[in-house]
């Protein structure tokens, strides 16, 4: 019996391996999915913010994100982005990591081609087109983060003379009829936004708080990595942060509140049965190991009494 | 040796053909409103290159070795791309230039003068920061190092001093605060909030007690996780005492950052196989066979 | 001079951004925003100096025909590319179709203007190539993650146990499957992460805090200098 724990303890990992593909494998090709996620409190602080602003407020979504993470940010962003388009709520995005700037491009343009035409919410209202420069602004990527943040509470036209594109800013509270980014002539600092919602795989939130909130009492919203959400916890609780977003099951989450299921309802299936898998690997590795670890003190005990 | 040049020729053709060619490279499903366009070819290069990779989980091999260090290059040109289209080119080449062009209308128009057409020019100024950034470039240099020690100080100095006052407010004041009082809600309310053992005492019941009791119990664990990192005493007696109920909450809170960790990795393995799977088996390879 | 000078700037730097945190005087903030402006293009090419950096490693490696020179050399290549296909836009000026499938033909322009732009070679690179390859070296770390949890968690010690503990509730409790055994699962899970986990991390937080400060300090301060680099100079 020992003998054959112990093979067990020793077993090559590539069998593991196996049985972790095999477990994501089989949901996402059968197509078979959950329904429900069961969003939390935090991403309901969110999403109620969200709800409760009216058309024509703006917010700013940074973005700030690169490929490695893109599994658990990008749904969260493209929910983030739909419910505001939904709501006739302004995005002022803008991204402080360079790998940033290609994926908000990506992300944009996919979904101002799902709006690009009016329709019908979630909720039966109706809704116009949206269009770049009158509901969406990519504003693009700025390096030196805390100068940024601090610099676009004075005024953003300092760090950012042009979009992404190279088209220029409109003055504040010029004629709108006289540029392409009419939505621009809105905003000229966080007094114009209703919060900074920071969707980021690095340490970013800390800095939006530390130097946004802080300095300039804009509401921050953040959407992390589910590495990183159980660090933000003592944030929720000052007040520094209105709401969380953790993860794919975040993104999940806001999904099903804004009743849209994307790729982050898709992962809830293939991560359960993960996570399970992960749990039972734990709970039979440590019963192997003190079965085997029983036996070798009692054999040492026998050879001990022997001599 | 010939597979390695096999690999990065294939390597080259593949950036060109997905470089150039991806854009045209559609294929259509459906008709009509349900017509979906698929990048056949942009999608089969970034499978090969994921699958490639994958392999690495079998043992090491040079398809990973070489991909790792495409990865390396394409990120590190993607990035000077990006900093000289969205920052260099506007935020200075532009500004100066702009800055320049100030001068010479207000020459033209005859309204030159130092104050405003130098002085409160700040496209002309924007050269100062340039240079200074320029010398920070030197670092590479063994002999003029010492140029980039300028720049750097500067650097270092803004960015420190920025931090300290932020700092201060949002790491220890706010954070001391939140331990006192429950600063999210509308009306601050205490944290050891002596109404909760009230209510509990009132109408005893699970939910009561949990609540009344979570408050003092976070204190505790504050206080005494702080005692742990406070190594100027050795952890005995009392001070050893707080330290290891220090200890026990740290290990729930690892424990918790821990189980996060898990479902973090997996979500990026459930992304990658999403894609495999949906976007280019079913996208492009079961249509290749009039599925 | 070399390197007083710069510890000078430093704090001088350093205590002018102190004190105008707590000056609202025009003048302050003007001075403030020109700093501002100043630090971002600073910054900007300190960074710069990082890739930089790797392009030298990488070029002296091939300089020196080094065991691994050919993977230097996939480096170089793809960064050259990169940079190509980002500062000269490619255009591609004709294809045409076959049964639904679109084929490239004839030739291509080049003009010089920003590759940013979706469709272009350069995001193109980005989106099927760099995209790719990144996320799915991270996605590496779930195989490994599965097999360290059997190999190597032990619950040896009852703080170990805590920990174990604490983890399975919260990967239990995080995922819909957590409600569906019982909504135990889920309301325990989100009581450690609001109570015992929000104080740890709160002490660690607070901790952080200030060493953080008085590293600032010593920088300001010129106590620390490691930052002026090595040299006699």
């Amino acid at each position: 019996m020992k003998e054959i724990l112990r093979g067990f303890l020793k077993i090559d990992r590539r069998w593991i391996f196996l049985f972790v593909l095999l477990g994501v494998l089989i949901p996402l090709a059968t197509g078979k999915g959950l329904h429900h996620s069961y969003p939390g409190n935090e991403v309901k602080l969110v999403y109620n913010f969200i709800e409760n602003l009216q058309p024509g407020d703006i917010v700013m979504l940074s973005m700030d994100y690169d490929p490695a993470t893109i599994p658990e940010l990008d749904p969260m962003s493209r929910a983030l982005l739909r419910h505001c388009f939904n709501k006739g709520v302004r995005v002022m995005a803008l991204t402080l990591h360079p790998a940033g700037a290609g994926i908000c491009i990506a992300v944009i343009d996919e979904l101002l081609a799902e709006y690009s035409q009016p329709g019908i919410n979630p909720d039966g209202s109706e809704r116009p087109a949206r269009q770049y420069g009158q509901d969406i602004v990519f504003m693009g990527y700025k390096p030196g983060t805390d100068a940024v943040m601090l610099g676009m509470g004075e005024d953003v036209r300092l760090l950012f003379p042009q979009d992404y594109a190279g088209t220029e800013i409109p003055p504040y509270h010029g004629d709108p009829k006289e540029t392409s980014l009419p939505m621009m002539c809105d905003v000229k600092n966080y007094n114009d936004v209703k919060c900074v919602i920071t969707i980021s795989g690095t340490r970013m939130p800390e800095y939006w708080v530390a130097y946004a909130y802080q300095r300039y009492h804009v509401k921050i919203a953040t959407g992390v990595t589910a590495v990183m959400f159980a660090d933000y916890y003592p944030y929720l609780q000052t007040g520094q942060m209105i709401g969380l977003i953790p993860g794919m099951k975040g993104a999940a989450d806001y999904e099903e509140l804004i009743n849209h299921p994307d790729r982050g309802m898709v992962g809830m299936l293939p991560q359960s049965i993960i996570h399970l898998l992960i749990v039972a690997f734990i709970i039979l590795g440590n019963i192997a190991f003190f079965i085997v670890r029983r036996e070798d003190k009692q054999e040492g005990k026998k050879g001990g009494k022997k001599k | 040796m010939k597979n390695k040049w096999l690999l990065l020729l294939i390597g080259i053709g593949m950036a060109i053909v997905v470089g150039f060619l991806s854009k045209f490279t559609f294929y259509s499903t459906g008709e009509g409103e349900n017509m979906v366009m698929h990048n056949w070819l942009g999608l089969t290069a970034a499978a090969i290159l994921t699958l490639g990779i994958f392999t690495f989980l079998y043992k090491d091999n040079p398809f990973y070795k070489f991909a790792e260090h495409l990865l390396v290059g394409s990120s590190a040109g993607y990035t000077l791309v990006i900093y000289f289209h969205n920052f260099v080119r506007p935020n200075l080449i532009d500004a100066v230039v702009n800055g320049f062009k100030k001068v010479g209308e207000m020459q033209s128009a005859g309204t030159y003068n130092f104050v405003d057409s130098i002085l409160k020019n700040g496209g002309i100024w924007a050269i100062v920061p340039g240079i200074m950034g320029f010398l920070i470039l030197f670092r590479l240099s063994r002999k003029l190092g010492w140029l980039s020690r300028y720049s750097i100080g500067f650097y270092m100095g803004t960015a420190m001093g920025i931090a300290i006052p932020v700092a201060f407010q949002a790491s220890i004041i706010e954070q001391v605060r939140g331990t006192i009082l429950q600063t999210a809600t509308t009306t601050p309310t205490p944290v050891f909030n002596l109404d909760f053992f009230a209510a509990l005492i009132a109408n005893p019941s699970w939910s009561a007690f949990v609540l009344a009791v979570s408050g003092p119990l976070v204190i505790i664990g504050i206080f005494c996780t702080l005692i742990y990192f406070f190594f100027s005493k050795e952890h005995t007696g009392v001070v050893g005492v707080f330290s290891k109920v220090g200890i026990w909450f740290l290990m729930l809170g690892f424990g918790a950052s821990f189980g996060a960790t898990v479902m973090a990795r997996i979500s990026l393995l459930i992304g990658r196989m999403d894609f495999l799977i949906n976007d280019w088996i079913k996208g492009v390879i079961l249509p290749l066979f009039g599925g | 001079m070399k390197r007083e000078v710069p510890v000078f700037i430093c704090m001088v730097m350093g205590l002018v951004m102190i004190v105008q945190f707590f000056v609202p005087h025009p003048v302050s903030q003007a001075i403030y925003q020109t700093i501002l402006k100043w630090l971002i293009i600073v910054v900007t090419f300190a960074m710069v100096l990082g890739i930089l950096s790797l392009a030298r490693l990488h070029l002296t490696k091939l300089r020196r025909g080094d065991k691994d020179w050919f993977y230097s050399l996939v480096a170089i290549s793809s960064l050259f590319v990169t940079l190509l296909t980002g500062f000269f836009n490619f255009k591609i000026t004709d294809s045409f179709i076959i049964e639904g499938w679109k084929v490239p033909f004839s030739f291509f322009t080049i003009s010089f203007a920003s590759g940013l732009a979706a469709g272009t070679p350069f995001m193109n690179l980005f989106e099927y190539i760099q995209v790719p390859m990144q996320a799915t070296m991270f996605s590496l770390l779930a195989f490994f993650i599965a097999s360290a949890s059997f190999r190597t968690f032990r619950a040896r010690t009852p703080e170990a146990t805590l920990l174990l503990v604490a983890a399975v509730i919260v990967m239990v409790g995080r995922v819909p499957v957590g409600h569906m055994i019982s909504s135990a699962i889920p309301a325990l899970s989100d009581w450690i992460l609001v109570n015992p986990n929000m104080a740890a991390k709160r002490g660690i937080l607070i901790g952080v805090g200030l060493g953080g400060i008085s590293m600032a300090l010593k920088i300001i301060l010129g106590i620390e200098r490691s930052w002026l680099g090595g040299g006699g100079e």
